[in-house]
């Protein structure tokens, strides 16, 4: 059968497979569909030449209450009451909110105190939801995965026709599940899981996959935990990573603002339910760790990929055979400003940034506020910022205390948004500087031309910030 | 959308692995709100010796020699050759955008990130996968002066100076929607019906979703 058979393997369904399955509006023959989207959130990077586009051909949204938009790679971390100053970035956040008021779209405003980082509100506010098919102009849309959703970032063209269809035309992915066995040590974090599986898979490792983490280390984690990793599947080239639904899903989905109540709420939850993989679903590629092997892990490259735990040490690229994979670590070391067989701990740090849609959420906050209590930070560390992943984060935290432990330590407290994750707004690293970062990429210029990014969990972006250097969050 | 038939063109050498979005078009590009424009920024970091941005005419900035663009004997090219995960990183479209717009109509690598695949085909543009010993042997080959392919859609060939032909794969659909230059908006929403009892029968089974 040539369609829907392609990416499925016999036996039961996995959980990509049902959820696939269950948004089919038309086959359209050699394993593509025509996907029914439900929730399409929008951000002010990736919409404004969609909207022009529905503009020019004539065309209106298909359904307006799909869609949720967000500012939140522009928008300045201090001073918001005055503006944006970078009369380009402006521009851009203004389009959105131009955009949003002529079509009807329901839009988070600068202002507004449920503002945030689009994959930090989407869930904060339940519109995201178990089963849901959620796309966002945003590859990081790998996120809302946790939820047992499928959820994977699109382009610009695929925004215009997500708005304008209601649906996108995509190619069914192969199924790969990761299992992390057994249980994590202590002082052992969502990012360090995630971290560890794409060291092992690589950063194409999960290309043309859907990968759905299982295993005992991924159950027990919070739902902050399971949006870390997976947020990070895109990282590990997956467009897409997932989390069966169990009760910590519909726990933390109950009375949020746009989630089902009443008798709605009952068949929903039953739904969710069957929201796994069928214990006999075949996977096209496995791949198992042991949670007791994992460290706190730092990267040390331009890639993802190029990460070590905290005991260990920078590559040394005389060692490798292949000439490119050589030349691709001398290039990186250059970058990085490394010298081979260098101990990471002896690494040491200009600036440490908490943020981003993989580390703002409260839990975050809590565990980086956990590490610097009472302490100062080092003195060759010229900034350390927390930005809280939305408005209601940062209520949240201040209500906790937790932003007076932050400026007791000498860290910034700033306004929800982006910020130095990728440096849009006015948060940038300069050329050379070195930054803890709790962020997800560290790609050459990421956070600000030639600055260089060691991605690493909020424990120990704060352990970095308190010593100056990396250092073994376990033994502080 | 601009047709794909078959073309051929001068080939440029990116001997790069992984060469991510972010590289192929920087963070201050994005505040742009137009489709156009950005081909003078493609690979910027690498291609400019002093910092950009949307505001600085880059007739003005210090080129760098030693990035592979910037030699005179690419100058024209219209064909990319890279290495394993070209495109990985964000989901910009800007970077397809940058590269059609610096003149390239295709890329050739071994393997590509989905995303970056996926908005190619929206813009007219073809990235082409080939085994990495094919590709291997093009960087091989491309050293040589004014090494030109040509690279034929319908007929899913990339054929070398040496009249050697490699075949690629490509899905129909796809192929289909670039050769003719087909409007991908306007054939989905010839399926409004179909979407409409999706929809009726969805909001029975699943109301919550259309709250
Ligand atoms: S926080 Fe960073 S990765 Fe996440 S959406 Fe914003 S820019 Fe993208």
């Amino acid at each position: 059968m040539a369609g829907r058979s392609s990416g499925r393997t016999p036996g039961g369904r996995t959980l990509y497979d049902k959820l696939w399955d269950a948004h089919v509006v038309a086959d359209m023959g050699e394993g593509a569909a025509l996907l029914y989207i439900d929730r399409h959130l929008v951000h002010e990077v990736t919409s404004p030449q969609a909207f022009d586009g529905l503009r020019l051909n004539g065309r209106k949204p298909w359904r307006l209450a799909a869609n949720l938009a967000v500012a939140d790679h522009n928008v300045p971390t201090t001073r918001r009451d005055s503006g944006i100053a970078d009369p380009t970035s402006r521009a851009q956040v203004d389009a959105l909110d131009s955009n949003c008021a002529e079509f009807g779209i329901t839009e988070f405003r600068m202002s507004d105190p449920r503002q945030g980082i689009v994959h930090v509100i989407g869930p904060e506010q339940g519109a995201t939801l178990p089963g849901m098919t959620v796309v966002c102009g945003d590859s990081h849309t790998s996120t809302h995965g946790a939820f047992g959703a499928l959820a994977f970032g699109i382009g610009t063209s695929e925004v215009e026709h997500a708005l304008a269809t209601q649906t996108l035309v995509q190619k069914k992915a192969r199924n790969m599940r990761v299992t992390v066995r057994g249980a994590v040590g202590p002082g052992i974090t969502a990012k360090d899981i995630v971290l560890a599986v794409i060291g092992r898979i690589g950063t194409a490792g999960g290309t043309g996959c859907a990968i759905e983490f299982a295993g005992e280390a991924i159950a027990a984690l919070s739902m902050e935990g399971r949006m870390t990793v997976c947020n990070m599947a895109i990282e590990a080239g997956a467009r897409a990573g997932l989390i069966a639904v169990d009760a910590t899903t519909v726990d933390y989905v109950k009375g949020r603002p746009f989630a089902p109540s009443g008798a709605d709420w009952e068949r929903a939850v039953a739904a969710w339910n069957e929201l796994h993989s069928d214990a006999d679903a075949r996977f096209d590629r496995e791949v198992e760790v042991d949670a007791a092997s994992i460290k706190p892990q730092v990267t040390w490259g331009t890639s993802p990929e190029m990460v070590a735990p905290v005991d260990g040490r920078v590559p040394d690229p005389a060692a490798e055979a292949d000439a490119v994979k050589r030349q691709g670590l001398e290039r990186a070391l250059t970058y990085m400003g490394l010298r081979p067989n260098m101990p990471i701990d002896e690494i040491a740090i200009d600036k440490v940034f908490i943020g981003s849609c993989t580390n703002s959420r409260i839990e975050d906050l809590r565990a980086a506020a956990g590490v610097v209590a009472g302490k100062r930070i080092a003195a060759n560390v010229k900034l350390a910022m927390v930005v809280p992943g939305s408005g209601l984060v940062k209520r949240q935290a201040e209500q906790e205390g937790l932003d007076r432990v932050f400026r007791a330590a000498g860290f910034e407290w700033r306004e929800p948004g982006c910020s130095m994750c990728l440096g849009m707004n006015a948060d940038r690293l300069s050329p050379g500087e070195r930054c803890a970062s709790t962020s997800n990429r560290n790609f050459e210029g990421r956070q600000g031309q030639g600055g260089r990014t060691h991605l690493v969990s909020p424990a120990m972006a704060a352990a970095a910030a308190i010593a100056g250097r990396f250092v073994d969050v376990r033994s502080v | 959308m601009q047709p794909f038939t078959v073309v051929t063109g001068l080939v440029a050498a990116l001997d790069r692995a992984n060469v991510d979005t972010d590289a192929i078009i920087p963070k201050q590009y994005l505040k742009s709100i137009k489709r156009t424009g950005f081909g003078p920024f493609l690979f910027d970091d690498w291609r400019y010796l002093d910092p950009g941005d949307l505001d600085i005419d880059p007739a003005t900035r210090r080129a760098n020699p030693d990035f592979v663009l910037n030699q005179p004997r690419y100058r024209g090219a219209s064909i990319l050759l890279a290495r394993e995960n070209f495109g990985c990183g964000s989901s910009r479209e800007h970077a397809v955008w940058a590269l059609a717009d610096y003149g390239f109509r295709a890329v050739i690598a071994p393997g590509f990130a989905d995303i970056f695949f996926n908005n190619s085909f929206k813009n007219g543009f073809l990235p082409i996968v080939l085994a990495p010993d094919e590709v291997d042997a093009l960087f091989r080959e491309a050293g040589a002066a004014d090494y030109r392919l040509t690279l034929d859609l319908p007929a899913q060939t990339v054929t070398t100076p040496s009249g050697r032909v490699l075949r690629f794969d490509i899905d129909p659909f796809r192929k289909d929607c670039l050769v003719r230059g087909l409007d991908e908006i306007g054939l989905t929403l010839q399926q409004a019906d179909a979407i409409r009892a999706y929809e009726a029968r969805r909001r029975a089974e699943a109301p919550w979703l259309f709250a």
